[in-house]
């Protein structure tokens, strides 16, 4: 093992895991959006909705993310959309970590007690009210630490997108690895790197969960 | 899809299905012994071992399958460990999910009450028995849901090993669609395939689940 093969490549590495961050970034912000979409139709009363929300997630948490970034890269070409491989790569997971997203804003939904939109309803509160001042806040609150989660369960999972040629942590430590026939260095260095990214996020979702806790016993 | 051309694989297909039946379910039962073990290693009180077992379980979830599997095939023969892609792929799976069954194990330990323990030892068991006999049924059965649940998720991790060329169901759909010119056809016929194959079995560990802590509902019936 040459622990310099990693010193030399640190600079493509660097540059790598923000391609990494980047692409995990926007993946789960897309993703937030479209899982609060799904999830506001998953508990809807329109049964219609209701069923599509749900067959929204089952399709999008059974279907292994492999596949899913394959399909969505051979569903452009096959229909001629000729788009650089980076929006297969962040839409696949987008769309993926939105069914995730969707079911952790329908537990922080189902967490905020009932008695809240009741007393809200007899204080008065017009029903979109009732959502945009007292469900909506405490919900997303309770979904901050589970998201934090979903993100480090992201940035792992934007691993595969390599597979579509993006230049991420995965595909340079690969590079690394057959250009200077050292794959073990090479993978222990893009491995620190992952590890690296995931215990800060790790311990800025602590610190968010304890913060939260404190207000909320206040 | 031209079924000739399905027909025309079927063999290849049925054979990957098979790969990935048994890199999933070997891959499974070394990560359930090995976590248990860790589980149970986690308990002894030596420091260094401990600090050991923390980072063995923060590097195998804080890095990409992928990657560990990259490192475990074409690392490995650099450290004397020469491995097959099939080998390195059952492998990696219970190396990855050993981590993830250690924690769900902990969890089940710690989920049973210190009371069950102290009773057990104040009605003269030794700690050993007390633990085998009274602490591990009841972790056991607290652990079921999320085994279950890491099982499934392990299913779908067993498509990542294509890309260590493992001749699993995914690799020889793969093949397929490069020699026939199918890829989107044989990219859909995998997102259905595997969405069945999930549906089902999470709907066997639902039923499996069920059965298994029926007791506990009874209990809570009874109380």
């Amino acid at each position: 093992m040459k622990p310099e093969v990693i010193l030399h490549s640190f600079g493509y590495l660097t540059q790598a895991a923000g391609v990494t961050i980047a692409v995990s970034l926007a993946g789960i912000v897309i993703g937030f959006v479209i899982g609060a979409l799904v999830c506001a139709s998953r508990v809807s009363r329109r049964a219609w909705l209701a069923r599509l929300g749900g067959a929204y997630v089952s399709v999008f948490r059974g279907v292994p993310l492999l596949v899913q970034l394959l399909f969505i890269y051979y569903f452009l070409a096959e229909f001629g959309l000729d788009v650089p491989a980076i929006v297969a790569a962040v839409g696949g997971l987008a769309l993926s970590s939105a069914a995730y997203q969707a079911e952790i804003l329908r537990g922080a939904l189902n967490a905020v007690p009932r008695g809240q939109a009741e007393a809200a309803v007899a204080l008065g509160f017009a029903g979109s009210d009732i959502w945009r001042r007292v469900l909506l806040p405490q919900a997303l609150r309770i979904s901050i630490p589970p998201l934090i989660n979903e993100f480090i369960l992201l940035l792992k999972a934007s691993s595969l997108v390599s597979v579509v040629g993006i230049a991420e942590l995965t595909r340079v430590s690969m590079n690394i690895a057959s250009l200077t026939y050292r794959p073990l260095e090479a993978y222990v260095g893009g491995g620190l790197f992952y590890l690296a990214i995931n215990l800060a996020l790790a311990g800025f979702g602590a610190l968010a969960e304890r913060r939260l806790a404190a207000d909320g016993a206040r | 899809m031209n079924p000739d051309v399905l027909w025309r694989y079927l063999p290849s297909l049925i054979s990957g299905f098979g790969v990935t039946i048994v890199c999933w379910s070997a891959g499974g039962a070394l990560g359930m012994l090995l976590g248990f073990a860790i589980a149970l290693a986690r308990r002894l009180p030596l420091p260094p071992l401990q600090w050991a077992l923390r980072i063995f379980i923060e590097v195998f979830r804080g890095t990409p399958f992928l990657m560990q599997l990259f490192l475990l095939y074409s690392g490995g023969p650099y450290i004397g460990l020469r491995l097959t892609a099939t080998e390195a792929g059952v492998l990696g799976l219970g190396l990855y999910s050993s981590a993830y069954f250690a924690e769900i194990f902990r969890a089940g330990f710690a989920s049973v009450p210190r009371g069950q323990i102290e009773a057990a030892t104040s009605v003269g068991m030794a700690p050993f028995d007390a633990l085998i006999r009274v602490a591990l049924p009841a972790a056991l059965i607290a652990s079921v849901p999320s085994i279950v649940n890491m099982l499934i998720v392990l299913s779908k991790e067993t498509v990542v090993l294509s890309i260590i060329t493992v001749p699993e169901l995914m690799y020889q759909m793969q093949t397929m669609a490069a020699e026939t010119f199918t890829a989107f056809d044989a990219i859909f016929a995998m997102a259905v395939f595997y969405w069945l194959l999930v549906e089902v079995v999470s709907r066997i560990g639902a039923r499996v689940e069920a059965r298994v802590t029926a007791f506990l509902a009874r209990e809570g019936a009874a109380a």
